[in-house]
């Protein structure tokens, strides 16, 4: 009767719904696991239409942490990652999971705070000093504490400032995304660490402006790896290699340089071409 | 710092963007809502014709430890969303064991978690709505002869305009829920992306208002699809009545 006929349409929906998967992966789809930089940003929203104009290629976005990235990557979750850590790149590539690492773009990280700034970090030349002073006067610092690329820049900063705040009352580890951590820098008017392109795109900046920038320890490049076939089968490396080659060619370069934020450049274009 | 006038200044800017979105037909809008609600009802399908005859057995049937399986069904109806997201999500990775279905960041695999999510409230429910009429019927459907098939389907079809509650309690809680869809689907654009993983980007982005917006139509879709099966119920009882 009644559960009969709604299991008979469940199995339908089952079936429709499987079939529906398989005619989807014979279309031309690739998986990119990014930074949630690149996504929030709206860069792969300009970079995605054009690339797929030109090869019909779809990309399928999924927005994580770098490291949440990776270990999409490791298991075989996506196609190809677009992140920003360089040493866990490294790694990435050298245990086999990554083809090979590619130099894509880069930009830079910068220390955003309320304009009062009583830590007195503004102008201050060097990451490590003002960390130094948000640590001596005791401010509010949010971490994104989630193993994101910023996450490990910032722990590498307080290593290298020779401080360990982890465990202090100032120090807030959110684990959380790069939205997540200013929303809630900007309500309780703590110190954090974020990249340009996410800062500029974030729409709810209230006394929350750029305090410092421009310490070379800020420079965040991004890299593209496709994910190795060798580890992974089902990787759609020839569609992927497209996708690379795209990004890494003028065009693509030229795309990324021509992306903007309220006029502004946000991620600068430096592919190797030797490769 | 947000001031309380700032709050409200949000809440009447989310308000009116909430009336644009909704009087424009945004295209973005009609199809993360199209998403959210062919998901969620596909999963209530699920968890219905797994929940209701689950629940009627639970009734009808007696048997060692059914005591236990009530108190294990009720238990899981506070399964956390997040905790199913990813016991789906290592399921369907590439890396486990059902990897080669190719269904992780899929539409597909937000119904499967949405289905598990839900499908013991539904069950839960529609057992003791089912318990409550069996108590009433259990002498005289015994006399006539019934085999528990029988009652379980009895109880089930008589029951059936307050099981329409039971159902809705699923439907409410797969529509509204972020954690298990974002890990498992991924929240893709034009993919992906529902209602709840759309109001949980925008925020991360610092476009509260629009998030807030999405919020107020995600409350009036919720009233709409509860609207339309109470209605539903209703003129079905009545045309009973009338009969």
């Amino acid at each position: 009767m009644g559960t009969i006929l709604s299991t008979v349409i469940n199995r339908l929906i089952l079936i429709a719904a499987i079939i529906c998967s398989t005619s989807a992966s014979a279309e031309k789809v690739i998986k990119l696991a990014s930074t949630t930089s690149t996504e929030n940003s709206g860069l792969f929203k300009f970079l995605l239409p054009k690339f797929e104009k030109a090869t019909k290629i779809k990309v399928r976005v999924i927005a994580a942490g770098t490291g949440q990235a990776i270990r999409i990557g490791r298991n075989g979750d996506a196609d190809v990652l677009v992140v920003h850590h360089p040493p866990s790149e490294e790694s990435f590539v050298a245990e086999g999971f990554g083809l090979k690492r590619h130099k894509l773009m880069y930009n830079d990280l910068v220390i955003v705070g309320p304009k009062t700034d009583s830590a007195k970090i503004r102008g201050v030349e060097e990451a490590t000093i003002a960390f130094s002073k948000i640590a001596s006067s005791m401010q509010l610092f949010a971490s994104r504490g989630d193993d994101s690329g910023t996450h490990l820049v910032e722990k590498e900063i307080w290593k290298k400032a020779r401080l360990s705040p982890q465990r202090t009352r100032w120090y807030l580890s959110l684990g959380a995304g790069m939205g997540s951590t200013l929303n809630i820098a900007v309500a309780m008017d703590t110190y954090a660490l974020t990249d340009r392109a996410s800062w500029a795109a974030f729409r709810n900046k209230k006394n929350h402006t750029i305090l410092m920038e421009g310490d070379k320890t800020l420079f965040n490049q991004y890299s593209v790896i496709p994910v190795n076939k060798k580890k992974h089968g089902h990787v759609k490396y020839d569609l992927v290699k497209k996708f690379t080659n795209w990004l890494l060619s003028n065009d693509g370069q030229n795309a990324i340089r021509d992306f903007r934020i309220d006029g502004k450049q946000m991620f600068f274009p430096n592919a190797n071409r030797e490769q | 710092m947000a001031g309380t006038e700032d709050t409200a200044n949000n809440f009447l800017d989310a308000l009116l963007l909430a009336l644009d979105l909704i009087t424009e037909f945004n295209a973005g809008l009609i199809e993360i809502v199209s998403l959210s609600l062919s998901v969620s009802l596909s999963a209530v399908l699920i968890a219905a014709s797994i929940g209701l005859p689950l629940g009627a057995a639970l009734t009808v049937y007696n048997f060692r430890g059914r005591q236990i399986s009530i108190v294990l069904l009720n238990a899981l109806m506070g399964l956390p969303p997040v905790f199913i997201g990813l016991t789906v999500y290592l399921l369907l990775s590439r890396s486990g064991p059902l990897g080669a279905l190719d269904l992780l960041f899929t539409p597909t695999a937000m119904i499967i978690a949405q289905a598990i999510l839900i499908t013991p409230i539904v069950a839960a429910l529609s057992r003791q709505t089912c318990q409550a009429l069996y108590e009433i019927y259990e002498e005289q459907l015994r006399s006539l002869g019934a085999t528990p098939l029988n009652i379980m389907l009895t109880i089930l079809w008589d029951a059936r305009i307050s099981l329409v509650t039971a159902i809705m309690a699923g439907f409410g809680r797969a529509i509204a829920e972020v954690g298990a869809v974002f890990i498992v689907g991924g929240n893709i654009e034009h993919f992906t992306r529902v209602m709840t993983t759309t109001i949980a980007l925008e925020t991360s982005r610092g476009n509260l208002a629009l998030a807030m917006a999405l919020g107020i139509i995600l409350v009036l879709l919720s009233i709409v699809v509860n609207g339309v099966a109470s209605v539903t119920a209703d003129s079905v009882s009545r045309s009973r009545a009338n009969r």
